[in-house]
C-alpha cells in the first residue's frame, strides 16, 4: 500500500466519521452544498482540462433540477426515474448542440458562445413556461406523502452527507478512471491540434462527444441533486449564464488539472462566499461576487494553474529536481 | 426584461417595422463586440455590463445631476470608452499571450465585478431616467419615438465607425493589425496603443448603445443579462469578427424576435431566436457569410 492511498483512505475514513463527532447542522449544511457543488466542477472540469471550455453547464444543471421536480410535482413521477430521466433529457441536449459543434470544428471562442447560447436558451425556456416551473420566482417540489425513501427527500442533515459524499466520491472515480484512459490521450492530442491527431487515427467528433455526454450526465445529476436537497430551485441558482460561469470559475482557482482541483474550487469559494456574507451582514448584497470576481480576475492573470494545481507543481518539482527547465 | 418584452404590438406590418427598429439597436451592439473581437481576438463577455454601467451613469447625470439629456449623453460615451479602455489595459493586455480561453474568462470575472459593484453602488431597484418621448402614430400603427431615435443613432453610430475605420490613419493602422498582428509591429505601428483606442472605440460603441437603452428601459444591475447572450448569439451568427455578417444578423435576429413575439409570448420569440442559431449551426457553422468548405 503506497502512502498515497493511506492517505486517501484516512481521508475518506475521517470524512465518514465526521458526522458522528461533529453534530452542527449549519456546519453539515455548508459541507453538503460543497459536496454537492464540488460534484457539478469535477463535471465541468472533465471536459473543461481538454479545453473544451463550456458555459453551458448552467443549462444541463437547469435541466437536471427542472425535469426531475417537474416529473415529480405534475406526474408524481419519483425522483428515482425522474432523475435517471432528467439526466436524459441533458444527456439528449448536449448531444443536439454538441455534435455540430464537434462536427464542423467549432472550437475555442465560437464553442464558448455557442455553449453560452444553450445556457441562455434554457433560462429563457424555464422562464417562459412559467406556469408550469413558476418562472423567475422558482420552484418547490411537493412534500412526499408516502415514502420518503421513494420520494429522496430527507429533513436529517446526516443522511444527505452521506449521499452527497458518495456522489463526490463517485465523482472522483469518474475523473480518475478518464485520467487514465486511452479517451484521456486522444482528447489532449485533440486539444493541441485537431487536424493532426484526426490523421493520426483519433475519431475526433466521437471522442469529443463521449467526453462532453459524460459530463452532460454528471452536471444534470449535480442539478437534481440539488433540487432534492435545498427543495427550491430558481432559474437564477440552477441555470444560466451566471451558474455556469461559476462552475469555471471554481474549477479554475482550484486548479484544472488535479483530480481534486474543483473540490478545493468549491470550498474556497462556497467559504468566501459563506464568509462574506456573514462577515458583511446584510449589507451583503453583492459585495461577496464583488470580491469573488476581483480573485477570479486576478486568479486567471496571475496562477492560471489554480491553487491545487500550483502547490502540486512545486512539490513536484522539489521532489524532481530534474523535471525543472 | 419585462420591459424588453413589452416591445411588441399585435400588428404584423408593425412588428416587421418594429424588429426593424430592433435590430438597429442590436447591430451597434453587435459592432462593438465585433470591433474588439476582430482586432485584438477577444471576446468581452462583459460587454453587456459596460452597457449597464452606462445606462448607470445616464440615470445618474439625468435624474441625480439634472442634466439634460443632450448633455449627459456625450459625458456617457466618453466614461464607458474611458472604462473600456481600462478593461484592456488592466485585464486583457497582461493577458495577451495566454491562451484565448483564459482572456474570455478573465472578462467574465469582469462581469462579476461590474453586476456586483452596481448592485452594491446602486442597489438593485430599477431605475429609470423619467423621460417618456410621445408616440408616434401612422396608420393604424405605433412606434415609439425613442425607438426611432435610437435606430438612427445607431446607424449614425455605424456610419461613423466605418468612416472612422476607412478614412483615417488610425483607422487604417487598426484594420491592418486585424490582418496581420506580427507583421505590422514590425512596420514600425504600436500595437499596443492601437489596442487602446479600439478597446475605447469599443466601449464609446457601448456607451452609445446605453444612452439610447436607457430610454426604452429600466435599468438594474442585471440588465446585461437580458441582451447580452442575443448580442453574443448575433455575432456568433455573423461571424465573429465579421462587421457585415454581425448587421445582417442583427436584423435577422430582431426580426425573429418580434415575429415571434407576435404569435405567442415574447420569451418565445427569444427561444425560436435560440433554436434557429442551433439549427443554423447545422448549416452554417462559421456565420452567415462564411463560405461553405
Amino acid at each position: 500500500m503506497t502512502p498515497r492511498y493511506a492517505m486517501a483512505i484516512a481521508g475518506a475514513a475521517a470524512m465518514i466519521a465526521l458526522p458522528f463527532v461533529h453534530r452542527d447542522a449549519y456546519h453539515l449544511h455548508i459541507l453538503v452544498l460543497i459536496l454537492i457543488w464540488s460534484f457539478a466542477y469535477t463535471s465541468w472540469s472533465i471536459m473543461g482540462r481538454f479545453g473544451l471550455v463550456s458555459l453551458g453547464h448552467g443549462g444541463f444543471m437547469g435541466v437536471g433540477a427542472y425535469v426531475t421536480a417537474l416529473l415529480w410535482n405534475h406526474l408524481e413521477v419519483s425522483p428515482w426515474i425522474g432523475i435517471p430521466a432528467s439526466m436524459a433529457a441533458a444527456g439528449v441536449l448536449a448531444l443536439v448542440v454538441g455534435y455540430p459543434c464537434f462536427r464542423f470544428r467549432i472550437t475555442g471562442h465560437y464553442f464558448v458562445l455557442v455553449t453560452l447560447a444553450l445556457s441562455g436558451i434554457v433560462l429563457q425556456v424555464i422562464t417562459a413556461t412559467r406556469d408550469y416551473t413558476g418562472g423567475s420566482l422558482g420552484y418547490t417540489p411537493n412534500r412526499a406523502t408516502g415514502s420518503r425513501w421513494l420520494a429522496l427527500q430527507f429533513d436529517d442533515k446526516t443522511t444527505w452527507y452521506f449521499i452527497a459524499l458518495s456522489v463526490w466520491l463517485v465523482g472522483l472515480l469518474v475523473w480518475r478512471r478518464i485520467d487514465r484512459s486511452m479517451g484521456r490521450y486522444a482528447m489532449e492530442a485533440i486539444s493541441e491540434d485537431e487536424d493532426a491527431a484526426a490523421a493520426a487515427g483519433v475519431n475526433v467528433t466521437a471522442e469529443k462527444l463521449k467526453i462532453t455526454l459524460i459530463s452532460a450526465l454528471m452536471t444534470a445529476f449535480a442539478g437534481a441533486l440539488y433540487c432534492q436537497y435545498q427543495m427550491f430551485i430558481s432559474p437564477d441558482t440552477v441555470s444560466g449564464i451566471s451558474v455556469s460561469l461559476q462552475m469555471v470559475f471554481a474549477a479554475i482557482v482550484g486548479g484544472l488539472y488535479v483530480s481534486l482541483g474543483p473540490t478545493v474550487g468549491a470550498v474556497i469559494t462556497i467559504l468566501s462566499a459563506e464568509g462574506l456574507r456573514i462577515g458583511f451582514g446584510a449589507n451583503a448584497v453583492g459585495w461577496d461576487n464583488l470580491v469573488y470576481g476581483v480573485l477570479l480576475v486576478l486568479f486567471i492573470i496571475f496562477l492560471p494553474k489554480g491553487i491545487l494545481g500550483s502547490v502540486v507543481e512545486k512539490v513536484k518539482a522539489r521532489r524532481m529536481p530534474s523535471l525543472k527547465s | 426584461m419585462q420591459a424588453f418584452l413589452d416591445i411588441f404590438d399585435i400588428y404584423l406590418l408593425e412588428a416587421v417595422i418594429n424588429g426593424i427598429l430592433l435590430g438597429g439597436l442590436l447591430a451597434l451592439l453587435a459592432l462593438g463586440l465585433n470591433l474588439i473581437f476582430g482586432v485584438i481576438d477577444v471576446t468581452w463577455i462583459c460587454y453587456a455590463e459596460l452597457v449597464m454601467i452606462g445606462m448607470y451613469g445616464m440615470y445618474y447625470l439625468i435624474q441625480v445631476y439634472h442634466l439634460p439629456y443632450w448633455a449627459a449623453a456625450p459625458l456617457v460615451i466618453l466614461l464607458v470608452a474611458l472604462l473600456g479602455a481600462a478593461l484592456h489595459y488592466l485585464v486583457i493586455a497582461p493577458l495577451l499571450t495566454a491562451p484565448p480561453i483564459n482572456q474570455l474568462l478573465a472578462t467574465g470575472g469582469v462581469l462579476f465585478v461590474l453586476q456586483s459593484f452596481a448592485t452594491v453602488a446602486f442597489g438593485i431597484d430599477f431605475r429609470n431616467v423619467g423621460i417618456r418621448l410621445p408616440v408616434l402614430a401612422f396608420g393604424e400603427m405605433h412606434f415609439s419615438y425613442a425607438r426611432l431615435l435610437s435606430f438612427a443613432a445607431s446607424l449614425v453610430g455605424m456610419i461613423g465607425v466605418y468612416l472612422f475605420m476607412t478614412r483615417t490613419f488610425t483607422g487604417t493602422a487598426i484594420r491592418a493589425i486585424s490582418q496581420d498582428r506580427q507583421i505590422m509591429p514590425l512596420m514600425g505601428v504600436d500595437a499596443r496603443r492601437l489596442y487602446i483606442i479600439t478597446s475605447a472605440l469599443g466601449g464609446a460603441l457601448a456607451g452609445l448603445a446605453a444612452c439610447l437603452l436607457v430610454l426604452q428601459y429600466d435599468v438594474h444591475p442585471f440588465v446585461g443579462l437580458s441582451f447580452g447572450p442575443i448580442t453574443f448569439l448575433i455575432c456568433v451568427l455573423g461571424g465573429l469578427g465579421n462587421f457585415i455578417g454581425g448587421f445582417i444578423a442583427a436584423f435577422v435576429f430582431a426580426e425573429i424576435i418580434s415575429l415571434g413575439g407576435l404569435f405567442s409570448d415574447l420569451e418565445w420569440g427569444y427561444v425560436l431566436a435560440f433554436a434557429f442559431f442551433i439549427i443554423m449551426m447545422f448549416i452554417r457553422p462559421a456565420g452567415l457569410l462564411a463560405r461553405r468548405r
